[in-house]
């Protein structure tokens, strides 16, 4: 299988240099567990009505949260990796050589994939001592779920990038469209405690959906729908989305 | 090699009611045989590099045809990427990667397996002599050590065909000549080399043949010393001195460019960075007429410079503009 073998072959380049870049990855995490370590606590005290009655059950709704935001954020910021490599001339070296046009794409969005599922582990790891408490079963599936969601933001940025062609304009369209889709996903404050015009909008928010199924799963309710839907959402639009990316990336890339 | 007919491109630039169509290649014929080193001389803009690209199947043409090592350009694309090697002005090298690791990646780009890659790297660092730094960060690389990477990238896999995107913009004079002996290495090695350069030396010096390129066209076509023989006899460059305003006499050049040019003795005359440039049949027996005829008009010369036709001259008669400018 060509493809298969260029995707591995394009991931393990551009894993091997984030891995030579460890300052970065350690910058990258930074935001994350600040929101851990600063934010959580709050929960505890907003949620107090809603059953989170200890540092384990703010925890519990919020660490799923943050799981979506870095999956969201962490993704949509890819295109500006792509943009730099189109213009150093990388991806035309590479498009120079048989190597697969699809493989070129995917084995760079697979590298965000795992760069944030990594990413997801560490704060897993630092949350623990703060009493969060969770089936490894259904943490090793949210962690999945978090790997099809960056597959979906990264080739959603993919796609803006190759449309628009400029960093500055990727970077305002990220931030207009990244902002409502994380605020109308709870990622920060649950939905259940916004008034019901937001929820009734949330519906129409995959990324909601997602941050449902990944909050049951970490709630230990592994047999509720909307974990199975949530996942089903976010497998079809990825796959939507990749297949467009794509598309824009094989059409003449000048 | 590499024959070419009626290749065009043009790019729609804009967005809706405003979009214009440019027409990068209007339509290029050439062909290229074994073994030779082919360069296409222009000004920026003049269609050089779209060529190139839509040689090296980056772009798609808008018309026309092309074959590639016996490939034909429009229906077997993949097939012509097996032969060939380009190597673009972007460098293409990830900045915190090294010489080795880009080369065993693009080795197997080309579908080498990794021991076969990792030989490849080996033998490309010792010809290319990237030794020194074959293992450093790319970015810590001078610009000719980049430069090397860069065209031992283009050849790992062994091409019969390497496409270089202006090899030495922006190379010092040593790294440029030392750039100039790998071109030809690969050359002896059985390669047939097609380059884009608006250098008139590396035209000269490397280029067994030269197509120069204006406006998306090409003007003129054949060995640099055919091209200019073409244009006969010497060239005799008339400077004049800073003009006097005070005193009233205005600018010389209009008035000896409209002299000269009218003289029986002179072929062509063309302003040129404030200088006039006369194309003659024998300098000798032209400088004492020329300044005869400059000193009866009261216009007193500068400096008057001798020497045979360049490129440029080539270049100038065929579009009316110098590529120096």
């Amino acid at each position: 299988m060509k493809i298969v073998r260029d995707t591995w072959l394009i991931f393990q380049q551009e894993a091997g240099l984030m891995v030579r870049n460890p300052v970065m990855v350690a910058f990258s995490l930074a935001q994350p567990i600040t929101y851990l370590i600063l934010f959580a606590p709050f929960l505890k005290v907003v949620m107090v009505d809603r059953g989170a009655s200890s540092y384990a059950d703010a925890y519990r709704i919020y660490v799923p949260g943050l799981f979506v935001a870095m999956g969201l954020f962490g993704g949509l910021f890819a295109g500006y990796g792509l943009l730099s490599a189109l213009r150093a001339g990388i991806i035309d070296r590479c498009r120079v050589t048989p190597v697969s046009r699809t493989g070129l794409l995917l084995g760079r969005a697979l590298m965000h994939v795992s760069l944030n599922v990594t990413q997801a582990v560490i704060v897993t790891l630092v949350a623990l001592p703060f009493g969060l408490r969770v089936h490894l079963a259904n943490l090793l599936i949210s962690y999945a779920l978090l790997g099809v969601m960056v597959l979906l933001s990264t080739s959603l940025s993919y796609d803006i990038a190759l449309l628009v062609r400029n960093e500055n304009s990727l970077g305002v369209l990220v931030n207009t469209v990244g902002q409502p889709i994380s605020l109308l996903a709870g990622v920060l404050i649950p939905l259940v405690l916004a008034p019901m015009w937001i929820q009734r909008a949330a519906r129409w928010n995959p990324f909601a959906w997602a941050t449902d199924g990944m909050r049951a799963l970490f709630a230990g309710q592994i047999t509720q729908n909307v974990v199975w839907q949530g996942a089903l959402i976010m497998i079809g639009l990825a796959a939507a989305s990749l297949f467009w990316s794509s598309h824009l990336f094989g059409r003449e890339v000048s | 090699m590499i024959e070419a007919t009626g290749l065009r491109k043009s790019f729609r630039v804009g967005r809706g009611r405003g979009a214009t169509t440019v027409e990068a290649v209007r339509g290029v014929d050439f062909a290229v045989r074994r073994g030779e080193i082919v360069g296409f001389l222009g000004p920026n803009g003049a269609g050089k590099s779209t060529t190139l690209r839509m040689l090296a199947t980056l772009i798609q043409p808008s018309g026309g045809e092309a074959t590639i090592a016996g490939v034909d350009l429009l229906r077997s694309p993949a097939q012509v990427r097996r032969r060939i090697g380009f190597v673009a002005q972007a460098s293409g090298t990830y900045d915190d990667s090294t010489a080795r690791r880009d080369l065993v990646l693009q080795a197997r780009m080309h579908g080498r397996s990794k021991s076969v890659a990792q030989d490849l790297a080996v033998a490309a660092i010792r010809a290319f002599q990237l030794d020194d730094f074959a293992d450093r960060k790319i970015k810590t690389y001078s610009g000719g050590q980049r430069r090397r990477l860069d065209v031992a990238l283009g050849v790992i896999h062994s091409p019969q065909v390497m496409f270089l995107d202006e090899p030495t913009a922006g190379l010092d004079p040593p790294s440029r000549v030392r750039m100039w002996q790998e071109v030809r290495r690969l050359r002896e090695e059985g390669m047939t080399i097609f380059l884009t350069t608006h250098y008139l030396d590396e035209a000269d010096s490397l280029c067994d043949r030269v197509s120069i390129i204006d406006g998306g066209r090409i003007v003129a076509e054949g060995t640099p010393s055919d091209l200019k023989r073409e244009i006969s006899g010497d060239v005799v460059t008339v400077e004049f001195a800073a003009t006097d305003l005070a005193d009233g006499s205005g600018d010389d050049l209009p008035a000896a460019s409209k002299l000269l040019a009218e003289a029986p003795y002179v072929h062509a005359a063309e302003p040129v960075d404030g200088a006039l440039r006369l194309y003659v049949d024998s300098a000798a027996t032209a400088i004492p007429q020329i300044m005869r005829a400059l000193y009866d008009r009261g216009i007193e010369p500068g400096a008057i410079e001798t020497r045979r036709p360049s490129l440029d001259d080539v270049f100038l008669a065929k579009t009316g503009r110098s590529l120096e400018e």
